[in-house]
């Protein structure tokens, strides 16, 4: 399987370039998913309400609407990787496999982009009367 | 089956016992897929509610607050304390480091010490507050 050595192929070396790919894109996002959702976590902890006004008024700022729309990537590419190494794991049959991995995909991308899609509605049109 | 009986059986797949290792392996992927389901649908409903408007966001609340709504915020808080305290051991371990069996066996049961600590105190902060 493949050319070269062994380290070469892990290193991204190969004719693929691009051996590690999955691996450190698992680790960048992990990164990225420490940081903002502990983020959010101590923000909501430390909002005054949780209810429809003081929420929609929070997400509107832009110093946390960014934020929230970069912790939405870093989730669904996180998941994405995750959920697709567990199906590559159990779901043995090539095709369904196949056909898992694709509504994998579409769950991940469709997610985050119905995520910032709400976190942009919530930005630029605010409270809803 | 016949087999040589001079052979040592081991490794053997239906000889193993339970280690902390192995549960927090297990553990990262019941949380990670938990957390991938429930945890980024729940966080799409919040946003999604809030977006809509009042009643959507409401009738979030309202299923948030059920009973059967913090038994489910308190697991998903649970999986992510746990997820984020055996990934940080996986960092651990991609630097090499972590393999020895002892620091191994106890940074696994510390993943599991940690994430219920941390659970903990973040729901009697929460209830501490709303009293």
């Amino acid at each position: 399987m493949g050319t070269g050595t062994g380290i070469g192929r892990v290193r991204g070396l190969g004719s693929a370039k691009q051996g590690a790919h999955h691996w450190l894109a698992q680790r960048y996002t992990a990164v990225g998913n420490l940081l903002l959702v502990l983020w959010l976590l101590f923000s909501l902890l430390s909002l005054p309400g949780l209810d429809y006004e003081s929420v929609v008024n929070w997400i509107a700022n832009p110093f946390v609407a960014v934020p929230m729309m970069l912790m939405l990537v870093s989730i669904f590419y996180h998941l994405r990787l995750g959920m697709q190494t567990m199906l590559e794991d159990y779901v043995h049959d090539k095709g369904l496999s196949f056909f898992s991995v694709l509504l994998l995909n579409f769950y991940a991308i469709g997610g985050a982009a119905a995520g910032i899609f709400a976190i942009a509605k919530i930005a630029f049109t605010g409270i809803v009367k | 089956m016949a087999r040589t009986t001079s052979r040592p059986l081991s490794p053997h797949l239906t000889i193993w016992k339970w280690g902390p290792h192995m549960a927090v392996s297990i553990i990262h992927r019941v949380t990670g897929n938990g957390l991938a389901t429930v945890g980024a649908l729940g966080l799409l409903w919040w946003l999604m509610a809030a977006a809509i408007g009042p009643d959507a966001y409401a009738l979030f609340v309202r299923c948030a607050t059920s009973p059967i709504g913090y038994l489910i915020m308190i697991g998903l808080s649970w999986f992510f304390f746990q997820h984020l305290c055996s990934g940080l051991r996986h960092f651990v371990l991609d630097i090499g480091a972590g393999y020895e069996l002892k620091a191994n066996k106890s940074w696994s049961i510390a993943t599991f010490i940690v994430a219920l600590l941390l659970t903990g105190f973040m729901w009697l902060y929460i209830f501490g507050k709303a009293l």
